[in-house]
């Protein structure tokens, strides 16, 4: 699956893309957010408030126990501050 | 319509375009956003606004559609900038255009409120003590919820 990270958490991490397998047993985002807090320091303190934490699932804003799957285009990134 | 772009437009033009050709329209409403030289707490010599590729352009849409089915309206538009802004450059042009002028008011307002919650783009900001992502404001998600669903 393709992640995308936008603003703040794009510098944190230090990446505006990745391809990453799925790892076995992650099934919703809670699970996929959990899952990347695990991998290093770096995305645990990125994205240790889930209160500024807004994800989008195929370019729509989604909750936490919305599924996962191969194939999806997930976004993570801070609240929105256009206009 | 929906534009999301780099560089700057004229709203003369813009509105005037809106209206063209439909004598139907007694009306039309324009919101323009410009970048503002102070920020929470200091000055800002700069901002720079980054975006979702696809989804912006999506979520734009959606908001449009929602304005047209609560509101009888003729045209809307939504110009969107992204990249560096200076103060006083614009950031954003909404218009709508109905026979009346209610529908076109209010419209505005949603579509401005909306957006603002709904579109995926991010402020950064240069300032006197470096670069500061603008934090999201509780004021304009209170402002979004002033247009009850329908």
């Amino acid at each position: 699956m393709k992640l995308l990270y936008f603003a703040w958490l794009r510098a944190r991490i230090g990446c505006a893309e990745e391809e990453i397998e799925l790892a076995p047993g992650v099934q919703n985002v809670a699970g996929l957010l959990d899952w990347l807090r695990s991998r290093s320091e770096k995305y645990a303190e990125a994205l240790q408030d889930p209160s500024v934490i807004r994800v989008a699932v195929n370019q729509d804003y989604v909750g936490r126990e919305h599924p996962v799957r191969e194939g999806d285009e997930i976004a993570i990134f801070p609240p929105v501050t256009g206009g | 319509m929906i534009r999301v772009q780099r560089e700057d437009f004229d709203v003369g033009s813009e509105l005037e375009r809106l209206a063209a050709r439909n004598h139907r329209i007694g009306g039309v409403a324009s919101f323009v956003g410009l970048v503002r030289d102070m920020g929470r707490d200091d000055r800002v010599a700069a901002l720079t606004l980054e975006h979702y590729p696809g989804m912006t352009e999506r979520k734009l849409a959606e908001i449009e559609t929602e304005a047209h089915r609560r509101w009888a309206l003729d045209a809307v538009l939504i110009i969107h900038r992204y990249g560096r802004l200076e103060p006083g450059d614009r950031i954003v042009l909404v218009a709508t255009a109905s026979p009346h002028r209610e529908a076109a008011l209010a419209a505005c307002h949603f579509l401005i409120d909306w957006l603002k919650t709904d579109a995926p783009f991010w402020k950064s900001e240069e300032t006197p003590s470096g670069e500061r992502w603008v934090e999201a404001r509780a004021q304009d998600e209170a402002a979004k919820q002033r247009w009850h669903p329908r």
